[in-house]
């Protein structure tokens, strides 16, 4: 093998120019596949409902955006035993992404195509039914499987593995932040040389294990009334609820893109990461300088921005600060904000995903989709909430922001 | 010594529950000369079923088992030869 | 400042190691870690962090961790998961060893970090409580500890250190199984590249000697069952090698922009000059026997670092010892590195401080940062029958010195990944 040509695939960095989005899978609590969700988000028609996957009279928590599926509808029986629930969804969303971007890795060449997933707790359920099987009835009991159905990087191996997708491959972890630089983790594979790259996040593994963890959170509601449950930016935001599903897209060079007669729905044109400096020491967070460098990263200025995307953490502290963030960078209800997830829940590694495919389908169809109705925003006079009813505009550029607990910050620009 | 028998559909039931089917292979054939890797069954696969035998039948198989045989006949002639 | 939509500035920016900070089997601390490896000491033993007395494999390499010792407070210790403590303790050594605290700017810091199992031992041992060992499927809230959504999270253990570092820019954790510490220094050295941050301290973490992942292990028979013969248990590349042995541990690093590392005087291990990562797509735990995947990411880490396969003194390999991995290495080694692999000394530390899963590989990348510093390559113990299979120099039992200009360390892990890295010397000439 010579190194001094480059592979397909080569890593060196070849400057391939903007990274565009050619394809997009979609599996939401209030809907499967990107138009049956479209119509749902447009629509104002939620997923959040009572939990019914396991009975939650005992819980704190007993609302959620739960997405139930027929696996044998979808996948290969043999995929069925090695799959937990969130791996069942990224196949089923990683299959529609690959189909609408008319392409398929096993007709290109080696290592041209590559996984890059958002990742939380893992394959959660099936890591439960594991623990159960130990600890009930002895080692001997676990499952084969379970040395990687569980672990964090399972959607990104079988979702290689189901498409031959031999190219880079990785999976990131910052809970809803990950949703974000998963994709920008991919963009550079792509202007490293990679012909395409899926990536994006499809998690939420909702079972009695998952559900006790995430409650230590400290920020799921605890409303019994799903319509009331999640409200961000209301006065009576009172956490949030969690969800299932999410969003992969195919990511692929503008000019390869052009050259194969693919269909563009936008480009990713910037993105930036920060951290929160630890509580209590006086710093500023870091959300703000996040946006202001994903701007900065797309040159482009504040004035540019079309829609943001709102994290809309449904907690009164955390929608403050998002509120205060937007109207400092974009002046006061200098843009319109929406939050759509305030329909499905939060999808942990998957939410910022949905958030992005939520917002190249509005620039495709100049509609921004409506917060839940519900919602009636705290923060006017900072922001202007989109909220009940799909608002028509001319979209150009939309801004995703995005937390993930623990202090991560991420914003991610797309555009036309 | 006890007279318990392990019958090739013994094995296909257990390969259904442990390690799924793919619809497009019929179990119920004749698969007795079939490789595995061509009924969809990969080493995790047969890891799965064969703890799975050992610990219905009480029987423990050889650590390399997996990497041996290569056909549901083949598996079954290791099995007999424990039951 | 560059970023998605632009391309990468024409004097692409370097990337250096200025620190390094270990907690492996046999030692906590860079010293006493790599008086170990050239030792050629094995750290393997029977399992002591709990009864596994009904496991087939019940032998590990364990770290002699004790957390006060180490500066945990009681708080902290109570609180954190072991992942969590290990890569604390390794990330206040790096950041000790490189001299930059004080000098490096936060919002252009960062904190990436690699595990393959996260905070399992504690999600093991909690579910066993709030599950009544197992009996209610609907398990208890109220008895739940406080901490699980940190456990949920393997991310926590990136907030503590950026807590830790005061570190505002980029930060998250990087999971990819059993190639986490690389693929994760690779990313790290990306964010730097790219311009995102000047400062990355990065490396993995996992402490995952747990029931669970025993029994786990078990159920594919990828862990030696060599239990009377714990210490020799581990023989990457022997013909009497049977499974790899589990171990735990991390390794964290500073990465530093060359520039900011040179103008701050600092000392420089090495430089991070390539490294690639590819998926079989062939099966979540199987491997191709070409090696085809990973000789791609060899040749792509080799291309990225402008170097041919002879310019390669030293290679740190995956060598597992599981009978599969082993083989499939040295196919891909045939394969991207051709005559050269026949020369070059390859060796596999595994063979003494065990495989510890997604630490394991920043570990190597410590091991091999310490071997350019050092001038010595460090052996692989328990190699007595070489496999005929496995037919390359695979420096047995004993450490050889050699002035290495550049080294390639790999990984393979579940998942299908399968990763390469490069790290040259500071001293060593452009090409």
């Amino acid at each position: 093998m010579t190194t001094s040509t480059r592979t397909v695939s080569g890593d060196a960095g070849t400057g391939s120019g903007p990274v565009v989005v050619t394809g997009l899978g979609v599996a939401a609590p209030n809907g499967l596949g990107v138009e049956e969700y479209w119509r749902a988000a447009l629509a104002g028609r939620s997923g959040i409902a009572p939990i019914t996957r396991f009975d939650p009279a005992g819980y704190s928590v007993r609302i959620a955006g739960q997405l139930d599926i027929e696996p044998k509808k979808h996948l290969p029986g043999r995929l069925l035993p090695q799959t937990d629930h969130m791996t069942r969804l990224a196949l089923i969303a990683a299959e529609e992404a690959l189909a609408d971007a008319g392409a398929d890795p096993k007709e290109m060449p080696a290592h041209a195509a590559g996984v890059v997933t958002a990742a939380s707790g893992g394959g959660f359920e099936f890591g439960q039914r594991e623990l159960e099987a130990l600890w009930s009835k002895g080692g001997n009991h676990v499952s084969a499987y379970q040395s990687f159905a569980w672990f964090y990087p399972v959607n990104t191996g079988q979702v290689s593995i189901r498409h031959d997708m031999r190219g880079p491959g990785s999976a990131l972890v910052a809970e809803q932040a990950g949703g974000l630089d998963a994709i920008s983790k991919a963009c550079r594979n792509v202007r490293a040389g990679t012909a395409l790259m899926l990536a994006g996040g499809v998690d939420g593994s909702l079972c009695p294990w998952s559900l006790v963890c995430m409650t230590k959170s400290g920020r799921l509601s605890n409303a019994t009334d799903p319509d009331r449950a999640y409200l961000p930016f209301d006065a009576a935001a009172s956490g949030h609820v969690p969800g299932e599903g999410g969003a992969l897209l195919v990511l692929e060079a503008r000019a390869a893109a052009r050259e194969r007669g693919a269909r563009i729905l936008g480009e990713i044109a910037g993105y930036a990461s920060t951290f929160d400096p630890r509580p209590g020491s006086g710093r500023e967070p870091g959300l703000r300088r996040a946006v202001e460098l994903a701007l900065a990263d797309a040159r482009i200025t504040a004035a540019d921005v079309d829609v943001v995307f709102a994290d809309a953490a449904g907690v009164p502290d955390l929608d403050r600060i998002e509120a205060a963030t937007l109207a400092a960078v974009f002046g006061p209800r200098g843009v319109p904000v929406t939050a759509p997830k305030s329909l499905t829940g939060r999808l942990l590694g998957g939410g910022a995903s949905l958030d992005v495919a939520s917002a190249l389908l509005g620039l495709r169809d100049g509609v921004i989709p409506p917060t839940a109705a519900a919602v009636h925003c705290a923060y006017a006079d900072e922001i202007d909430l989109v909220t009940g009813a799909p608002r028509e505009a001319r979209l150009g550029t939309a801004l995703i922001v995005a937390r993930g607990y623990g202090g991560f910050n991420s914003a991610l620009v797309v555009r036309r | 010594m006890p007279t318990t028998t392990f019958t090739m559909d013994d094995l296909t039931r257990l390969l259904r529950e442990c390690a799924g089917e793919d619809d497009s292979i019929d179990l119920d054939g004749d698969i007795a000369g079939t490789e595995f890797e061509d009924l969809g069954y990969d080493s995790l696969a047969l890891f799965n079923t064969v703890n799975r035998i050992e610990r219905d039948y009480g029987i423990r198989l050889s650590d390399e088992i997996v990497a041996e045989v290569r056909t549901p006949g083949e598996l079954l002639a290791e099995i007999a030869e424990h039951l | 400042m560059p970023g998605i939509s632009e391309q990468r500035p024409r004097e692409p920016r370097r990337v250096v190691v200025t620190g390094v900070g270990v907690v492996a089997p046999g030692g906590i601390g860079t010293k006493q870690y790599w008086e170990l490896l050239t030792s050629g000491t094995t750290a393997t033993r029977t399992i002591s962090l709990f009864d596994a007395t009904p496991f087939r494999s019940r032998i590990a390499a364990e770290c002699d961790f004790d957390p006060i010792a180490a500066g945990l407070s009681r708080r902290e210790i109570r609180r954190w998961d072991r992942t969590t403590q290990f890569a604390v303790v390794a990330a206040r050594e790096a950041l000790a060893d490189s001299g930059a605290v004080g000098e490096m700017d936060p919002h252009r810091t960062g904190v990436m970090l690699g595990t393959a199992c996260g905070m399992t031992q504690s999600l093991d041992r909690e579910y066993a409580v709030v599950s009544d060992q197992g009996a209610t499927w609907l398990v208890d809230e109220e008895h739940a500890v406080p901490y699980l959504y940190d456990y949920f999270l393997p991310s926590s253990m990136a907030t503590e250190i950026a807590w830790m570092a005061e570190a505002e820019g980029p930060v998250g954790v990087v999971s990819t199984g059993c190639t986490s510490g690389l693929d994760v220094v690779g990313h790290a050295v990306d964010l730097v590249r790219d311009g995102m941050a000047d400062v990355m301290v990065a490396g993995a973490s996992d402490a995952a000697i747990s029931p669970i992942t025993v029994a786990c292990f078990d159920a594919i028979k990828a862990t030696s069952p060599r239990n009377d013969e714990p210490e020799s248990a581990s023989r990457p590349f022997d013909r009497t090698r049977n499974g790899f042995v589990l171990g735990e541990g991390a390794a964290v690093f500073v990465l530093e922009e060359y520039e900011h590392a040179r103008r701050r005087g600092a000392h420089v291990y090495a430089e991070v000059a390539g490294h690639a990562s590819r998926c079989n797509a062939y099966s979540m735990t199987g491997l191709r026997s070409d090696g085809k995947e990973m000789a791609d990411a060899i040749g792509a880490a080799l291309g990225q670092a402008r170097l041919n396969p002879h310019d390669i003194d030293y290679v740190n390999a995956h060598g597992s010892a599981t009978k599969q991995n082993d083989r499939h290495e040295t196919a891909a080694f045939k394969l991207s590195l051709g005559r050269h692999a026949y020369d070059v000394p390859v060796s596999s530390i595994k063979s003494m401080i065990g495989h510890s899963l997604g630490a394991i590989c920043s570990l190597e990348v410590a091991a091999c940062a310490l071997a350019i510093e050092h001038s010595v390559i460090p052996p692989t113990a328990n190699l007595n029958e070489p496999d005929p299979e496995c037919d390359l120099d695979f420096v047995p039992l004993v450490a050889r010195e050699r002035e290495l200009g550049a080294v390639l360390s790999v990984a393979s892990g579940f998942g299908g990944f399968q990763s390469a890295i490069v790290l040259t010397s500071p001293g060593r000439k452009a090409a």
